[in-house]
C-alpha cells in the first residue's frame, strides 16, 4: 500500500470538515466501531479538535451471523458518553465491505435513542456491498480480489495490510 | 417425583456426572450443567461477555436481538423466585420468548413421567430448558434425553450444582476485587447441603484464587471437602481473619430437625456473621449471600444491610451473567461460515 494511513486520515478530516459545513452540522458526535473503527475515530477526533469524548460501539450483540458463528469471544462494553437523541452522529469504521457491520451498528445506536442524523466515515472502502450502505467520507477505495482481505493493524502506528484468506474448509 | 426411567433419584450427589456432556463435537459449550469441566479461560470469557451485557443498562431500549425467534422454557420442579425471575429477565432482554412451567403444580403430579413431559414440551419447538430440580443429576438426565438442537441450563439440582449462581458470584467478586490470585475467600455455613458452595469452590479454583476457606460445624461439612483444595476451619473467628470475601450460605431450617444442628439461636451464636466478627476480616472485605438470607440465623441484619454487603448487587449481576451464559450456549449452532 503506497500511502501511509496518516495521509488517508488527513484527507478524511479535510473531507469531513467540508461535509459538516455543507450540512450545517456544528457539533457531530463521533462513534467508533470496535476495534479498528475506534482507532480511526480517535485520530479523526484529534484532527477535528472535538472536545466531547468519543463513543464506542461493540456490535457483537447485534450481528446477523450470531446463530452461525456464535458469540465473539472478546466482546467489549459499548459506551456512549452522550445522549443520542437529536444528535448528528458520525459513525466511524476501518473497512466498509458488505455493509452488515454498519447495519448492526445502526440497530444498536437506535436502541440508545433517536439521532437527528447518522453519517458514515471509513478509512477503506471496497466493493462487495450486500446492503444499501454508503459512506459520506472515504479514506481510499481499494480493489481487492475475493480471496483478499484488508486489515487495519494498530493502534500505534496504524497500518493497513492486505492478507490472503485461507480457503474455506 | 421422577419416574422409573430416571437415574436421577437413585444417583447420590457424590456420583461423578460426566462434564463432557456439556460440550459438542466442536468443543463449544452446548449445555451448562456444572462448573466442573469448564476452563478458567471459558469462565473469564463468560464474565467478560456479562460485563458488556451489564453495560446495556445505559440503553433506553434494554434489549438485544441475539435470541430473537428462540424459545426458552423455565422448567422449575422446585420453588424459586430470584433465580427464575432473573433467568426470565435475561432471556427476555435477549429477545427470546419465555415460558415458565411450574412442574410441582403440573403434569408430573398427574402421573406423567418426566420423559413424557419433556417430549411434550420439546414438541412445542423449545430451544432451551432452564431446569431447577430437587434431585442431584436431574439437569444431566434431561440433557442426555433432549433433541440435538436443544440446550439445557442447570438452575440448581439437589445438592450437586448451581453453576450460574457461582458465575454471578465470580462476576461480583471480580468487579470489587479484580485479580483472584491474591484473594482469600471464606465460605461459611452449611457446605454439606449446598450446591451453591460446591459450584463456587470449583469456580474459585479454576480462577486460581489465592486461598479458599470453608467454615462450619463438622456435621455440615462434606467428608472429602479438603480434596476440593480448600482450608477447613471449625472456628469462625480464626477462619474470617484477613479474608477479602465472605460468602454466607443459607441455613436450611429442615436440617435442624434432622439433628445435625442445635437451635437457630445457638447456630447464630456459633456461626452467625455479626459486625464484630466481620471486623476480623480485611478492611474492604465484601459480604455475599446467595439469598434468601435468614436474618438472625446465619447473618445479622446490620451486616446484611451494611456498607460491606453486596447481596443486592449479586441479584442485579445475575441478569447480565445469565444473559452471557445463554448467548454463549445458543450461538453458533449451525456450521461455521466466513463473513466480513
Amino acid at each position: 500500500m503506497t500511502e501511509p494511513v496518516s495521509t488517508l486520515l488527513d484527507r478524511m478530516a479535510e473531507a469531513l470538515r467540508r461535509h459538516l459545513s455543507e450540512q450545517h452540522i456544528k457539533d457531530p458526535a463521533l462513534v467508533g466501531i470496535h476495534t479498528g473503527g475506534v482507532w480511526v475515530a480517535e485520530q479523526l477526533h484529534r484532527r477535528l479538535g472535538l472536545n466531547e469524548p468519543l463513543g464506542k460501539l461493540d456490535i457483537s450483540f447485534y450481528r446477523d451471523d450470531f446463530s452461525r458463528m456464535g458469540m465473539h469471544p472478546q466482546v467489549r462494553p459499548s459506551s456512549l458518553p452522550f445522549a443520542v437523541d437529536e444528535r448528528h452522529i458520525l459513525l466511524v469504521d476501518d473497512v466498509l465491505f458488505t455493509g452488515r457491520t454498519i447495519r448492526a451498528a445502526m440497530n444498536e445506536l437506535f436502541d440508545y435513542g433517536r439521532p437527528a442524523s447518522v453519517m458514515l466515515a471509513v478509512l477503506v472502502e471496497r466493493d462487495g456491498r450486500e446492503l444499501p450502505v454508503q459512506a459520506q467520507v472515504v479514506g481510499r477505495h481499494l480493489k481487492l480480489r475475493a480471496d483478499e482481505q484488508v486489515k487495519l493493524r494498530g493502534p500505534d502506528p496504524l497500518r493497513l495490510d492486505i492478507v490472503k484468506l485461507e480457503p474455506a474448509s | 417425583m421422577i419416574d422409573q426411567d430416571s437415574p436421577a433419584k437413585s444417583r447420590p450427589a457424590a456420583g461423578p456426572l460426566p462434564p463432557s456432556l456439556q460440550f459438542n463435537a466442536q468443543g463449544r459449550l452446548r449445555h451448562l450443567l456444572t462448573i466442573e469441566g469448564l476452563s478458567g479461560a471459558l469462565i473469564t470469557e463468560i464474565l467478560d461477555t456479562a460485563e458488556s451485557f451489564a453495560g446495556m443498562n445505559a440503553q433506553s431500549v434494554k434489549k438485544v436481538p441475539l435470541l430473537r425467534g428462540k424459545t426458552v422454557m423455565n422448567l422449575f420442579f422446585e420453588a424459586s423466585t430470584r433465580t427464575r425471575t432473573t433467568f426470565e429477565l435475561a432471556a427476555k432482554r435477549l429477545s427470546a420468548d419465555v415460558l415458565n412451567i411450574n412442574i410441582s403444580t403440573s403434569a408430573t403430579v398427574k402421573g406423567e413421567s418426566l420423559l413424557d413431559t419433556l417430549r411434550n414440551l420439546q414438541a412445542m419447538y423449545v430451544d432451551m430448558f432452564v431446569v431447577r430440580h430437587a434431585d442431584s443429576g436431574a439437569a444431566h438426565f434431561i440433557a442426555r434425553h433432549v433433541a440435538p438442537h436443544v440446550s439445557v441450563l442447570n438452575a440448581g439440582d439437589g445438592r450437586h450444582a448451581h453453576p450460574t449462581q457461582a458465575l454471578l458470584d465470580m462476576f461480583t467478586i471480580r468487579r470489587h476485587k479484580g485479580d483472584f490470585t491474591r484473594l482469600k475467600v471464606a465460605i461459611v455455613g452449611d457446605i454439606l447441603h449446598s450446591r451453591v458452595a460446591r459450584s463456587q469452590i470449583h469456580a474459585l479454583n479454576l480462577l486460581n484464587t489465592g486461598e479458599v476457606r470453608v467454615i462450619g460445624p463438622k456435621t455440615l461439612l462434606p467428608a472429602y471437602v479438603e480434596d476440593l483444595g480448600v482450608h477447613v476451619f471449625h472456628d469462625i473467628r480464626a477462619g474470617l481473619k484477613d479474608v477479602d470475601v465472605i460468602i454466607m450460605l443459607r441455613l436450611q431450617k429442615e436440617r435442624m430437625e434432622s439433628g445435625l444442628l442445635p437451635s437457630e439461636h445457638e447456630f447464630f451464636q456459633l456461626w452467625g456473621l455479626t459486625e464484630e466478627r466481620l471486623a476480623l476480616a480485611a478492611p474492604n472485605c465484601i459480604v455475599m449471600h446467595p439469598g434468601p438470607a435468614n436474618r438472625g440465623v446465619e447473618i445479622d441484619s446490620r451486616v446484611a444491610d451494611g456498607p460491606q454487603s453486596v447481596i443486592l448487587e449479586q441479584v442485579s449481576n445475575g441478569i447480565a451473567v445469565r444473559m452471557a451464559v445463554m448467548s454463549t450456549i445458543m450461538g453458533g449452532s449451525v456450521n461455521q461460515g466466513g463473513s466480513a
